[in-house]
């Protein structure tokens, strides 16, 4: 049987306000264990909490980025539950009220085409502290320094088809919010966290199936492992008769396996009411104004942009634009590479598949964009050849100097450009291969004869050292050979 | 020197006629000598109250006395006191000190009255005559003589008892459903809960956070008014609390009455209403009339249900209210936990007493799924109901009268073996913590002995008139100054 | 209304409360007259009433983004029943 698949997304996103969400206590990273837990963060006897003015702002900023209508009114409820990383015994959330109603996001696909997957609501709500399982005379040590963190859950329609789709709007969803400044989008941190909801119906069916959610996926690459892991084991099921059960489920990326989570998920009732310690937060024009304008430029008005200003493709300028950091990167290079192009080219080729290779950020780059910048422009003015720029290359991601030119001067790559010079070398070396002359003028065929003139470079090369000017070696062959 | 009310003693303590050390010596040695007999204490902090009434004295002597120092009074136990312990009458907190200070108990820290310690109640606020306590009941200081042990009413039963008894001229108090109104009443002495966000919650262990709020108990409405001086007002650390200026609550007491709206609530005159209590309040209304009041009928018609919805919207608040009280940050523990849901359910089960559970538990089902919209949805549409009852009320008098209770304070026992006898208590307080108004329980009187309140509502924010009826009827009664054999 | 012996297990499971077979009997009855006295609120006719979950018809203020607090974790956890390397212990979570 055929089946399509449908998968929905609920996405956590800790927003990267200074201050917890409910306390004026800090949110940074990696302090000592319970030294950013106070009084209300802890669900002290008597404590009240009282919301974060830039939490919400992040929020509405994050509503207008993807079209969506803001709450004008939302309402904290409370979520009940017993957890131990959860000190008040029930997490404040939106549930009916939250603070930005249905929106969209526009992906792009592999295939050249676009697709609008739908945002239904996405809402402010309090992290929970963590729980640690190293031995403790076998108990657990519980951490309150992220209970309370701002977070805000997107949950998207069920709009996605494939893994593919899956990734690259989660992908985009990564991109939107760094560029925005809301989260810092450091997934290895869980500033996002990824959860699955994957359902299989019979081809062209329009009833949908029974779905399972995958939670707490931190990585693009276990996102697209644990989906197809999911639709497979579902597939199975359905394939042999049988059915499939609502539950969460936990993938482990490094066994490629998943579990069910029932355990957990029994009897779970959590009694939402709204948040009595809390009032209904009003957002008026001016807030809503005061937000949008902090929204900086936006992937798909970078695309869009890029495409105009620097003449990228399609293709390429949204590769260089969904990422703030990878935009920025690009736009450094270009302004002192002088070629746009051969920028986007660089950053696109050898600086992404060398970050791609040692599983680096941009922002991890040990090399910056006005190095590659300099650099792009002496392959630009033939001042270096594509494959000395690679030594270049090579020698400012290690720290082997300072900047392209001391790079080119100190490995002697300069290329020579002197055509009186390079002339010189042509007729020496053509004069010493008198057969391979004969046998190219006597070629008809100018894929052959291309073919044949390949053969007198390495000779050239070899004659001037690696540094003459391939371009130029060519054009001067082609003029003595007879075009 | 206990007899006095808290303005007698600032002019004391401002002519030099008694030192705040002396004055705390006299009321600790009080509380030592005669608290056995009624319990009203949980914590007396005899070492602290002394070194802050030498502080006092010290402060009042470089000319930095405000009226309240070197005063002693008491808190209820459920405001946060940082460094003493605060169990909100229950084993849960039995041994809880908390390393902060509710904002009223600062606010009196900062005006330089002197605490003896905290007063008991009913566990977690939960109950009306104060029998719900950890820490035993409280015995009313009237009534005795019969031979009966009576309830002082809850659930600030400690502090209305301390004060009737002279232990203290004033205590804090919370009132959620009547809290404090019933053991005023019961206590023959006077007290105020506020409109819903004139005093911060922040620090006070919340019962039902929609409905509690932090008030006011003393002999005489003119201390009432001194204490409210010092509670009332914004504070940014409690969303609810309101920003809106404090007016000084003793600068209008003295305003004359002539014109003054009264409406008496026919729903509150009812038949469950004793013949013997509605005599003492008719007659309490007949002074007002001399005193240049009108009086009228007015209808609350959905008065009657104010009950029904309080025991679901307030145990629904209290459920989650009380989940983090769970083994692992503060407070109860239950020994050697098996595993995570052992030590839940048994630190839970052992540190809550039955009618703590009893309401988490109809919180709990009151929520649940499939019974959310017909009793919590259903309970909050018939609130603004209620609301909106008052609101009319208001549009046509400036204050509402009636009892504040249906009888006079109880024997002990009498109302424990179903809890909704109990409830029924508080069937004349109950719908003013839902409309968010503020209410005074006002001494008028006595059946067989025991003392009768008046309730005065108001409307909102409208304490100062409150407190201004309260003291011209003082001035003309002295229900207020009776003492208990 | 009533209330039975399974949901009283139920919701006790759900509040995380203990409650012995004693105590469900006493609760039978309990929570049973409870929940009479709160049936009277269907009697009520609350057709187009908007539910009301605040005594004042305020909203709320929303507080500047900067950090106020300090570590305190000394005085905090001198009050905890269990902890080790500035963390709370609890029987171990089994996810």
């Amino acid at each position: 049987m055929q089946w399509d698949i449908v998968i929905g997304l609920e996405i956590h996103v800790q927003l990267a306000t200074k201050t917890k969400i409910f306390s004026g206590s800090s949110t940074a990273f990696g302090a000592e264990p319970n030294t950013q837990a106070s009084a209300v963060d802890l669900a002290m006897p008597g404590t009240l909490p009282v919301p974060n003015e830039q939490a919400f702002r992040y929020a509405v900023m994050f509503g207008l980025a993807v079209n969506a209508e803001i709450g004008r009114r939302s309402v904290f409820d409370r979520k009940n539950y017993f957890y131990p990383d959860l000190p008040k015994g029930y997490q404040t959330t939106q549930l009916d009220h939250p603070i930005v109603g249905p929106g969209f996001v526009d992906i792009d696909l592999a295939d050249g085409s676009t697709k609008r997957v739908r945002i239904h609501h996405a809402h402010l709500e309090e992290d929970a502290g963590k729980s640690l399982h190293e031995d403790f005379h076998g108990m657990t040590g519980i951490d309150l320094n992220r209970a309370g963190t701002p977070l805000i859950e997107v949950v998207t329609e069920p709009d996605m088809n494939s893994a593919e789709e899956a990734v690259a709007f989660a992908k985009k969803l990564h991109g939107l919010v760094s560029s925005l400044g809301i989260c810092d989008g450091d997934m290895s941190q869980g500033s996002l966290r990824f959860d699955v909801n994957i359902s299989l119906k019979p081809k062209g069916s329009d009833e949908l199936g029974t779905r399972t959610e995958t939670k707490n996926l931190n990585s693009f690459r276990f996102m697209e492992q644990a989906i197809a892991h999911e639709v497979e084991r579902q597939m199975d099921i359905l394939e042999d008769g049988g059915r499939i059960i609502q539950e969460t489920r936990l993938y482990n990326g490094e066994r490629d396996e998943s579990r069910s989570m029932r355990s957990k998920e029994e009897a779970n009732d959590y009694r939402y009411f709204p948040c009595p310690d809390l009032l209904p937060v009003v957002i008026d024009d001016e807030f809503i104004q005061s937000a949008r304008d902090l929204l900086p430029e936006l992937p798909d008005e970078r695309k869009a942009r890029f495409k105009e200003q620097y003449g990228l493709n399609d293709y390429d300028a949204r590769l260089l634009s969904d990422d703030a950091s990878m935009a920025a990167f690009f736009e450094e290079t270009a302004s002192h590479g002088k070629d746009a192009k051969l920028a986007a080219n660089w950053v696109l080729g050898e600086l992404s598949a060398r970050l791609n290779a040692e599983d680096k950020t941009v922002a991890q780059a040990p090399i910056t964009g006005t190095q590659l910048g300099q650099l792009v422009a002496r392959i630009a003015d033939n001042t270096v050849s594509s494959s000395g720029a690679k030594k270049v290359f090579e020698a400012l991601w290690n720290g082997d100097g300072d900047n392209a030119d001391a790079v080119i001067e100190a490995q002697g790559l300069k290329q020579v450009s002197d055509t009186g010079a390079l002339e010189a070398m042509v007729d020496e070396v053509l004069a010493g291969m008198p057969d391979q002359v004969a046998q190219y003028q006597g070629e008809e065929d100018p894929k052959k004869r291309k073919k044949m003139l390949g053969g007198f470079m390495g000779p050239l090369m070899k004659a001037s050292k690696g540094q003459g000017n391939p371009k130029l070696f060519n054009e001067i062959l082609a003029r003595k050979l007879g075009g | 020197m206990h007899n006095k009310s808290v303005a007698e003693l600032s002019r004391d303590l401002e002519s030099g006629k008694i030192s705040s050390v002396e004055l705390t010596r006299e009321f600790l040695d009080r509380v030592k000598a005669e608290d056995q007999q009624y319990n009203s204490f949980i914590t007396v902090t005899e070492d602290q109250a002394m070194a802050d009434a030498k502080a006092a004295d010290e402060q009042r002597a470089a000319g930095n006395a405000t009226a309240w120092t070197g005063v002693p009074f008491a808190h209820k136990d459920l405001f946060c006191t940082k460094g003493v312990a605060t169990t909100a009458g229950s084993k849960m907190l039995a041994d809880f000190v908390p390393p902060y200070d509710a904002t009223v108990t600062a606010n009196f820290r900062d005006a330089g009255a002197v605490s003896l310690g905290k007063t008991n109640m009913d566990e977690f606020a939960m109950g009306s005559s104060n029998e719900t306590s950890f820490f035993g009941a409280v015995t009313n200081p009237w009534g005795l003589s019969s031979g009966d042990k009576r309830v002082p009413g809850g659930s600030s039963g400690g502090s209305a008892a301390a004060i009737a008894a002279r232990l203290v001229p004033a205590a804090t108090a919370t009132d959620t459903g009547g809290s404090i109104r019933l053991p005023a009443a019961f206590c023959g002495i006077t007290g105020l809960k506020p409109t819903y966000g004139r005093v911060s919650r922040y620090g006070i262990i919340a019962f039902a956070s929609s409905l509690d709020q932090g008030g006011t108990m003393a002999r005489t409405a003119e201390d009432n008014a001194l204490m409210l001086n010092v509670m009332a007002g914004f504070d940014p650390k409690d969303s609810t609390s309101v920003d809106r200026a404090v007016p000084d609550y003793t600068a209008t007491l003295n305003e004359p009455l002539k014109g003054l709206r009264v409406g008496l609530p026919k729903e509150y005159f009812s038949d469950q209403l004793s013949p013997a209590m509605e005599q003492q309040v008719r007659n309490a209304v007949k002074e007002y009339e001399k005193l240049g009041a009108t009086v009228k009928e007015v209808s609350l018609p959905h008065a009657k249900l104010a009950i029904a919805a309080y025991y679901v919207i307030a145990p629904a608040e209290a459920s989650a209210n009380l989940s983090r009280f769970d083994g692992v940050r503060y407070g109860y523990r239950c020994e050697n936990p098996q595993d995570l849901h052992d030590l839940y359910t048994r630190t839970r089960g052992e540190g809550f007493g039955d009618e703590v559970k009893r309401r988490i538990l109809v919180g709990t089902y009151a929520l649940s799924a499939g019974y959310f919209d017909a009793y919590y949805l259903k309970a909050q549409k018939v609130r603004r109901l209620i609301q909106q009852d008052f609101i009319n009320a208001f549009k046509e008098v400036d204050v509402l009268m009636s009892p504040v209770s249906p009888s006079p304070a109880f024997v002990q026992g009498a109302n424990t073996s179903d809890p909704v006898t109990m409830y029924l208590e508080d069937i004349f307080t109950i719908a003013v913590n839902l409309a968010g108004v503020p209410a005074m329980s006002v001494p008028a009187g006595f059946v067989d002995g025991l003392p009768v309140g008046l309730q005065i509502i108001g409307n909102y924010f409208d304490e100062a008139r409150l407190l201004n009826a309260a003291h011209q009827f003082q001035q003309v009664t002295d229900w207020h100054q009776k003492l208990p054999q | 209304m009533s209330i039975s012996r399974e949901d009283i297990e139920k919701v006790a499971v759900l509040a995380r409360i203990r409650v012995d077979e004693a105590q469900i009997s006493a609760l039978e009855s309990d929570l049973g007259n409870i929940l009479n006295l709160v049936d009277e609120l269907s009697a009520a006719d609350t057709a187009d009433i908007e539910p009301l979950s605040h005594p004042l018809d305020a909203v709320q203020r929303l507080r500047a983004d900067e950090v106020t607090e300090s570590n305190q974790r000394e005085a905090f956890q001198a009050i905890a029943p269990a902890t080790e390397d500035g963390l709370y212990l609890v029987p171990r979570v089994i996810e």
